[in-house]
């Protein structure tokens, strides 16, 4: 090795000595409280900062320290999409899919008739709907446009205008991302630097175990929100504005919001604490806060969407 | 007169310097001949691939393709952001292939989803079956109109 040469890698060593203490530095000074999930990932991959780091591994923990500042807004719809498939999936644990094939045709027509006005119409993979086989009243949009209808709930419904609404709500809910928003932000802040650091993982295959821990851990997020705790009030609130306008964009007379919330309210009336009554809030707070943006007063149900429903609903709707 | 095609250049110019390129964010991206869902699909791009965008009206990009299609396609359809289709080159200190590397680095994606396929943990089959329930922009229309709902009539 000549002379030059060895001066010129004595200096780029210098210089990535150099910018591996910067970087501690910067690391150190906001390691109050929690840890930076940057130094955690050091720590992991086994690249502690005092030792001579590469180029490549210098610039991707740069990268990472960036990504400690980013939140849902960054997950892309790629990304939205396969959280939203696990979420699907791990809500089919509990409920089970209802194979109907005709109402679940009728279904999909219904939600992606509706879907075209939402102020999101396009998705990663598209907006897509089956029914449950559950008896609970109650409806679920996993991210990304897969969303899940109750048999109960179905039930609960008088006509399509009103099994409009309930889907024209859960589209809301994707169109406004609530169920990303549900992640918590530790998941995405390490998810976000595993990813950002990639040139540093000492081994592919723990970086994608590691991905795939935090993934389940969004994943488990969300579905306890759809399950169990719920979006909260101005989460909903924004989804039932969202859903009328929808209604309104669609054509659906959009008192159906209203006839929806009031029939859920007298069956939920005996079912405090399960479904959705758990997870939303009370009809009344719900149709006081809509009434200002309700055009339609009055209208006689259409035959033609009264029959549809009935004919493709009929085996769910039997004995009710 | 000279002033009238001056002014015309410069509208003309002005049209071409707005034109921005962006990027395709949804798996099927349609570009329609017209700014609506209904519209007739001109032609559909792929996840990933660029086209040159205008100004947007009501949330519609006018989009020229990569060969030189024309049409609408919706802002939900678009990012401005580059998307890197595969980032990742060998690493030999890793011992991953090169998909592997990039696919990770891309975060949540197929290779998760496999991952957990491989334990066992979820099964995706209804997912797979509802994601294959399609409805097009024709059903859509004739939904609408049989069902007397006049949005279908934009």
């Amino acid at each position: 090795m000549n002379e030059r040469r060895m001066k010129r890698i004595s200096s780029v060593t210098a210089g990535m000595v150099l910018m591996g203490s910067l970087l501690a530095g910067l690391l150190s000074s906001r390691s109050e409280g929690k840890p930076p999930a940057d130094t955690v990932m050091a720590r992991r991959t086994g690249g502690g900062l005092g030792r001579i780091l590469s180029g490549d591994q210098v610039e991707s923990i740069l990268r990472g320290a960036k990504a400690v500042q980013k939140t849902w807004e960054n997950l892309t719809p790629e990304q939205e999409y396969y959280i939203g498939r696990a979420v699907a999936a791990q809500v089919f644990q509990t409920y089970r899919p209802l194979d109907r094939p005709a109402a679940n045709t009728y279904l999909n027509l219904l939600g992606q008739s509706l879907a075209v006005f939402s102020g999101r119409p396009e998705t990663f993979g598209g907006y897509h709907f089956l029914l449950l086989d559950s008896d609970e009243i109650n409806a679920f949009a996993a991210p990304g446009g897969l969303i899940l209808v109750t048999r109960g709930m179905v039930r609960c419904c008088e006509n399509e205008d009103e099994l409009a609404a309930v889907v024209a709500h859960e589209i809301s809910h994707v169109e406004k991302k609530h169920g990303l928003k549900a992640i918590k932000q530790g998941r995405l802040t390490e998810a976000f630097t595993i990813i950002a650091a990639e040139s540093t993982a000492q081994a592919g295959n723990k970086q994608l175990a590691a991905l795939t821990r935090e993934f389940e851990g969004s994943v488990g997020d969300v579905v306890k929100t759809l399950t169990t705790s719920g979006y909260s009030r101005d989460q909903e609130r924004e989804a039932d504005a969202a859903a009328v306008r929808l209604l309104q964009g669609a054509g659906y007379p959009d008192r159906a919001m209203i006839t929806m919330l009031q029939r859920m309210d007298k069956r939920l009336a005996n079912a405090r604490g399960l479904g959705f009554a758990k997870t939303h809030p009370s009809a009344r707070s719900r149709i006081d806060a809509l009434r200002k943006t309700i055009k339609d007063t009055e209208s006689a149900p259409d035959l033609v969407r009264q029959q549809r429903f009935s004919a493709a609903m009929q085996p769910l709707l039997a004995g009710r | 007169m000279r002033t009238k095609v001056l002014l015309v250049l410069l509208a003309v110019s002005a049209g071409v310097a707005l034109a921005a390129p962006m990027s395709v964010q949804v798996r099927n991206g349609k570009v329609r001949a017209t700014p609506s869902q209904l519209g007739a699909v001109v032609v559909t791009v792929d996840y990933g691939a660029q086209v040159q965008a205008g100004t947007p009206e009501r949330g519609w990009y006018p989009v020229t393709t990569i060969d030189g299609k024309t049409g609408w396609l919706h802002e939900s359809a678009l990012s401005k952001k580059p998307i890197a289709m595969r980032a990742g080159t060998t690493d030999a200190a890793t011992g991953a292939s090169s998909d592997e590397v990039a696919l990770a680095g891309k975060g949540f994606n197929e290779q998760v989803e496999a991952n957990l396929r491989k334990e066992g943990k979820l099964d995706y089959a209804w997912v797979d079956r509802m994601s294959a329930f399609k409805v097009d922009a024709n059903e859509i229309s004739r939904f609408l109109k049989e069902g007397h709902l006049p949005g279908g009539d934009q």
